[in-house]
């Protein structure tokens, strides 16, 4: 028997439980019955928080990683991968989410930052991270300090998608313009993207992130989710767009079916009848800057 | 991975791309997903019905899951294709921080060892008589089976750019011949 000893917790093995869920979509759910719904609809993987996005906009405070007797309740009740928030910089959050057993953390602007200058060591972790950006660079100083999935941040809880828009077209802008540069551009390239060089030569020479993209915030139709995949994203979250909208089961359900026929205009046209309605959306230019949750992260 | 050993590879999602196909790998992902959509769009029996007239199939991870005649820890209603004369425990190993990677040894592709990733892996609980175990773990529970022309691993060759398992795979391809 030449079984060697079994690593746990390495690039490869948490990249890759990030690869497994290509094509889908991962649903924000505030309790058991919520995480049901997602998972018969379909999710490849719930996400657990105490208020969704469009209710801590409303509500205001400070918002923190969720209760861990809510998380328990939700690891109970599915058998899809659950993940949960930890603040940006709060390591203990983490330490605690690690213990509870979640299968991913998201190191999340949408909770209240526990520092403005540092994010996580995700490399300290055996459970892997995905963290939210705006650009290139955002993103790989995330995949430099560990983070092993990204997810572009739109503007969460809004249920306006043109955030997200902009961040996946910025990502994949970012990535084609390296690729046409020369080797001595690029160290320019790196410097400019406050990224290490090395990670930006891997990305110029293959054309692509080393980790699995999703796109999230503002997210609410199976039309805004198929437009995310026709934009080259490799899954959707969605937060408040599901709950907070008039039949979450039948919405849960088409935004499945339309990520994965998101380049069949028929099938997103069925999938898209009697949904009720969607959830109400704030205009991000309506949101005074204070209140722009993606510009959270450094 | 099938590309660079030579295949034409294409993406099925619908009943009408099968006819398409001598070959079908069932990669990793969310069983459960997979078998939802599966059933939704019409896809579920016409495969079912091609892996009993001898389609060969590949399944890695989820994909051993919709092979196996039974599953074991499946969500509510959770189906599968079948095929391969065996019990499979969905997520056997628990959360994420308990994935891990490891040398297999498998006797059907000599040396060296395959370096195996295991993300929320399944195991083959029972091997039936038709299925034949191609693997086992240290502690014995079964992680590769294969019968005809059906072959599953509940960990992915094609993380490491292992691509025995995929070799193997389409010498069975090649020798079925499969028709429509």
């Amino acid at each position: 028997m030449t079984e060697t000893t079994s690593a746990f917790g390495s690039s490869r093995v948490k990249r890759g439980l990030a690869d497994m869920m290509k094509g889908g979509v991962i649903m924000d759910v505030v309790n058991a019955e919520q995480a049901r719904i997602a998972e018969d609809a379909g999710a490849v993987a719930v996400m657990a928080l105490e208020r969704v996005p469009a209710d801590i906009r409303s509500q205001g405070g400070v918002a923190r990683m969720s209760d861990p007797d809510l998380i328990d309740s939700i690891i109970a009740e599915v058998s899809i991968p659950v993940m949960a928030k930890a603040r940006i910089g709060h390591f203990v959050e983490a330490q605690i989410l690690q213990a509870l057993n979640v299968d991913y953390i998201d190191e999340s602007e949408v909770l209240s930052p526990a520092d403005y200058v540092n994010h996580i060591d995700k490399w300290n972790f055996t459970v892997p991270f995905v963290c939210g950006a705006t650009n290139l660079g955002e993103a790989l100083r995330r995949i430099t300090e560990g983070a092993a999935m990204i997810r572009s941040k739109g503007e969460a809880g809004t249920g306006d998608v043109s955030e997200a828009m902009k961040h996946i077209r910025t990502i994949k802008g970012e990535v084609a313009r390296l690729a046409g540069l020369s080797k001595d551009e690029l160290y320019v390239a790196a410097k400019e993207l406050q990224a290490p060089y090395e990670l930006v030569a891997e990305i110029a020479a293959t054309g692509k992130l080393p980790v699995v993209l999703f796109v999230a915030g503002g997210v609410a139709t199976p039309a805004d989710a198929a437009l995310m995949m026709q934009m080259g994203a490799d899954g959707v979250f969605v937060g408040s767009g599901i709950f907070k909208s008039g039949n979450p089961q039948a919405r849960a359900n088409a935004i499945v079916k339309a990520v994965t026929f998101y380049d069949d205009p028929s099938v997103i046209a069925s999938v898209s009848r009697g949904l009720g309605e969607a959830m109400v959306g704030i205009n991000v230019s309506d949101l005074a800057a204070p209140h722009r949750l993606s510009e959270r992260g450094w | 991975m099938l590309r660079s050993l030579g295949a034409d590879v294409e993406l099925i999602r619908r009943p009408e791309e099968l006819a398409r196909i001598s070959g079908l790998v069932i990669p990793g992902g969310e069983s459960s997903v997979m078998d939802k959509l599966a059933r939704a769009f019409g896809l579920a029996d016409p495969l079912a019905e091609a892996v009993r007239s001898g389609l060969p199939v590949y399944g890695t991870c989820a994909g051993l899951i919709m092979l196996a005649d039974t599953v074991i820890d499946g969500i509510r209603g959770q189906q599968t294709i079948g095929g391969l004369d065996i019990a499979v425990r969905r997520n056997a190993f628990g959360s994420q921080t308990l994935s891990f990677e490891t040398d297999l040894d498998v006797p059907v592709l000599g040396d060296p060892a395959v370096h195996a990733v295991f993300i929320r892996a399944p195991v083959v609980e029972t091997v039936g008589p038709s299925a034949r175990a191609l693997a086992t773990l240290s502690d014995g529970r079964c992680v590769a089976v294969e019968q005809d022309n059906l072959l599953g691993t509940s960990f992915h060759p094609e993380i490491t750019g292992e691509y025995r398992f995929h070799e193997y795979f389409l010498q069975k391809v090649a020798a079925a011949n499969f028709r429509h």
